[in-house]
């Protein structure tokens, strides 16, 4: 593993899958009565977030405490950065404070970049969210949601990657963080990754990403082992990325009839928070084969195991009492 | 006056690359040229062996900051960076604080750099007040004041308005002016941070789109064509550009542009860095961009290459790349970059060079006494270039005020050695004077 998460790209096939398995490792510590381990005792993970995202914040939050790392949170709204504070003096802060690791959600494309390579401070950098870059842990998690569900079996997945699996992920590509990351790990894994959406909505320069591109959500649904749904923010209407919202839903929402078409064993997933209604209708949202609750939950197991892969050093994950676990279980 | 106002004798100087000859400078003209010139014994020497000795550079593009923003450049530090690059003449770019838009902004700019003494400060006027775009500014104004204003641009801003870039355009016609047009649909460019394309989708940045550049390039040769006026295109960045210039000197309309040149050497891959310092207004391209550009500045499509030297304090380039400010310094590279990606590559001679950075940009700005040939009676404006040297660019070393260059680190060919303004040496094996 390198040594900070910065982008998907950061991490090759076995980067990916150790973390994967050492998030299905940590995830039976969810399971115990408690939940702490002391693996990162006496380490400080800072988690510094411009952007509001209580979502994000509270799963990488409660992956540190599980952890037993020290949790300072730093928002920036009310704090000194939203009076002009430059990320600079903001990251020499935290270096002073002595942070180990700084967990950086930013509206910049390439500020978690900026942090790991300005010399500004020596701990680790996570990225959760960079404008329209990269969210790398989403992608992730993502996979850990995909493996247990397309390959499971009673180990879920361990030790598997996605070879073959065919994913399609429909809406707005041009502004997602999540599709970005998704396109570069599920392709690193092995998948065979399709993006959808109004051409508006797709970067130019798209034709250049190892994936295939269609602009008609009904000609890949057939061929999906899974669909992932992005948010599309209403406010794009008034950009003209698309004439309505009524529109927008007809040609690219998920709605009961297109999930139908489905493979059966196929999941629709979603990194939230849904539109109901735009991207996805009630139906097919609350349906088993939505998999966006399991995705949070994903999300901590996978959180964890990259704050202790690029923290924790050589000491094993979940200490002598795994192998315990692994003889009851 | 000090010693530097007497003769000058320069030996064995390579005149735009030719075969060795000396060069006797008197009363800030060239009064001889020949071989083995008796200096007489008060004149000043400078062995010029191997040295390649061209006309002053001039430069239609420059930013000096001031007046408004001295913390990142003033006029004497900026022109004191643009002699060390071997210019003897700089157009000073109108968006200051306030705006050079009135008679006297630009006489205060014109004044500061006579004052400064180390080169020729020939001020922009803007096109429209406080380059908002929707007011002619007092055109006729500052070309009467004692700045006598040819050049006029809303550089940093287009002037988008089809209808008032057209009233500009004939406006000027009538004291031979030229509108320098800032080549940016600002709708198409709202939030750009970079080149829109395969780079920028997998950045996440913000494009600026080729097309937003080339759309008004296309309105504005059509327009000078239709009015029958001049029109120059600042910093020219795209292939596409180039063809529309191509196309409308073939037409015989009277269209002029300009490279920068970094867009002569850099490409939009430079961002993966997300290092500020490589973002700039119009944005770096890509490489097939960049070999348009040299082809099209060799075959003259493209007039010259100016520096858009665009100074910037520090902290606005120590930040994440949303917050950073565009631009680059490049006064003190020019030469060297265009050495290294022009004659090096044997698109240009040194004739060439002289061409493109001193007799085309002084014609299109209607300067005189800048751009003349290296000839006997003609005015002592010249630079020297020890082209053989070899080194790496440290920012540390520069005349000008702010460091943010594109290059640090990087090795680049030729020095300049010397720079004579009207005979006075400005620079001196390669120290300011």
């Amino acid at each position: 593993m390198k040594r900070h998460l910065i982008s998907a790209a950061d991490l090759s096939r076995d980067d990916a899958l150790l973390v994967l398995d050492t998030a299905e490792e940590l995830a039976r510590v969810a399971d115990r009565p408690i939940k702490k381990l002391p693996t990162l005792r006496g380490r400080t993970v800072v988690n510094l977030f411009f952007e509001d995202s209580t979502r994000t914040r509270i799963s990488f939050e409660a992956a540190a405490k599980r952890l037993s790392a020290d949790v300072i949170n730093f928002s920036a709204k009310g704090s000194s950065v939203s009076k002009g504070e430059s990320l600079k003096d903001t990251a020499l802060t935290l270096e002073a404070m002595g942070a180990d690791a700084v967990v950086i959600r930013h509206h910049d494309s390439g500020a978690p970049h900026r942090l790991a390579t300005s010399g500004w401070i020596g701990g680790c950098v996570v990225n959760a969210g960079d404008g329209t870059h990269e969210h790398p842990t989403q992608a992730l998690l993502d996979a850990l949601t995909l493996r247990r569900r397309l390959v499971g079996g009673r180990d879920r997945g361990l030790g598997a990657d996605l070879a073959g699996r065919r994913i399609t992920i429909v809406g707005d590509i041009l502004h997602s963080r999540v599709a970005r990351s998704n396109v570069r790990l599920l392709t690193t894994l092995g998948a065979e990754v399709t993006v959808v959406g109004p051409p508006t909505l797709l970067p130019v320069g798209v034709e250049r990403w190892p994936c295939a591109v269609d602009y008609d959500l009904d000609a890949v649904l057939a061929k999906s082992d899974a669909v992932m749904m992005l948010r599309v923010q209403r406010e794009r209407m008034n950009d003209a990325f698309f004439p309505t919202e009524r529109e927008y839903a007809r040609r690219y929402g998920l709605h009961g009839a297109r999930m139908a078409r489905m493979p059966e064993h196929a999941v629709v997933m979603h990194p939230g928070p849904m539109n109901r209604g735009m991207e996805i209708t009630a139906e097919v949202a609350d349906s088993p084969r939505c998999t966006a609750v399991e995705q949070v939950s994903g999300g901590v197991s996978v959180r964890m195991a990259v704050l202790y892969l690029l923290l924790g050093g050589s000491e094993p994950a979940v200490g002598t009492r795994t192998t315990e676990e692994n003889s009851q279980a | 006056m000090s010693e530097n106002t007497a003769r000058t004798l320069i030996r064995d100087a390579r005149i735009l690359g030719g075969a060795p000859q000396d060069v006797l400078i008197e009363g800030g003209t060239v009064a001889r040229i020949g071989g083995a010139l008796e200096a007489g014994s008060d004149a000043r020497v400078v062995e010029a062996d191997g040295l390649v000795l061209l006309p002053g550079l001039v430069d239609l593009h420059t930013h000096l900051r001031e007046p408004g923003r001295e913390d990142s450049e003033t006029v004497l530090t900026g022109t004191r960076a643009a002699a060390a690059g071997g210019f003897t003449a700089v157009h000073a770019m109108a968006n200051t604080f306030p705006v050079a838009d009135t008679a006297g902004v630009v006489e205060q700019v014109w004044r500061l750099g006579r004052e400064s003494g180390y080169c020729d400060v020939q001020p922009v006027g803007a096109v429209t007040v406080g380059l908002g775009g929707r007011q002619l500014a007092e055109l006729g104004a500052m070309h009467d004041s004692a700045a006598g204003v040819v050049v006029f641009s809303d550089d940093g801003k287009c002037v988008d308005d089809a209808v008032i870039m057209r009233r500009a355009l004939e406006y000027v016609k009538a004291f031979d002016g030229v509108i320098a047009q800032h080549a940016q649909e600002p709708r198409l460019t709202e939030g750009a941070q970079m080149n829109e394309g395969a780079v920028s989708a997998e950045l996440g940045l913000g494009g600026w789109p080729a097309v937003a550049e080339e759309a008004i390039i296309a309105r504005d040769v059509l327009l000078a064509a239709h009015v029958g006026s001049r029109v120059h295109i600042c910093h020219l960045s795209t292939a596409g550009s180039v063809e529309l210039v191509r196309w409308a000197k073939s037409k015989g309309w009277q269209v002029t542009a300009e490279v920068t040149p970094h867009h002569l050497l850099l490409t939009d891959e430079l961002v993966r860095s997300y290092d500020p310092v490589f973002k700039v207004n119009p944005p770096l391209r890509t490489e097939e961009d960049v070999l348009a550009l040299r082809e099209a500045l060799a075959d003259g499509t493209i007039d010259c290459v100016a520096t858009d030297h665009a100074p910037h304090p520090h902290e606005d380039k120590d930040c994440e790349w949303g917050a950073a400010a565009m631009g680059m310094v490049g006064l003190e590279t020019a030469l060297s970059v265009v050495q290294h990606t022009m004659v090096e590559t044997g698109l240009l001679d040194w004739a060439g060079v002289a061409d493109r950075m001193s007799f085309r940009p002084a014609a299109i700005g209607r300067l005189a006494g800048h751009g003349r040939p290296v000839e006997v009676g003609e005015p002592a404006n010249l630079t020297l270039l020890d082209p053989a040297y070899r080194g790496e660019v440290d920012p540390a070393a520069f005349a000008s005020r702010s460091r943010n260059t594109p290059y640090r680190g990087r090795e680049l060919p030729g020095r300049v050695t010397h720079t004579f303004l009207r005979g006075r040496a400005t620079l001196m094996d390669g120290k300011l004077v």
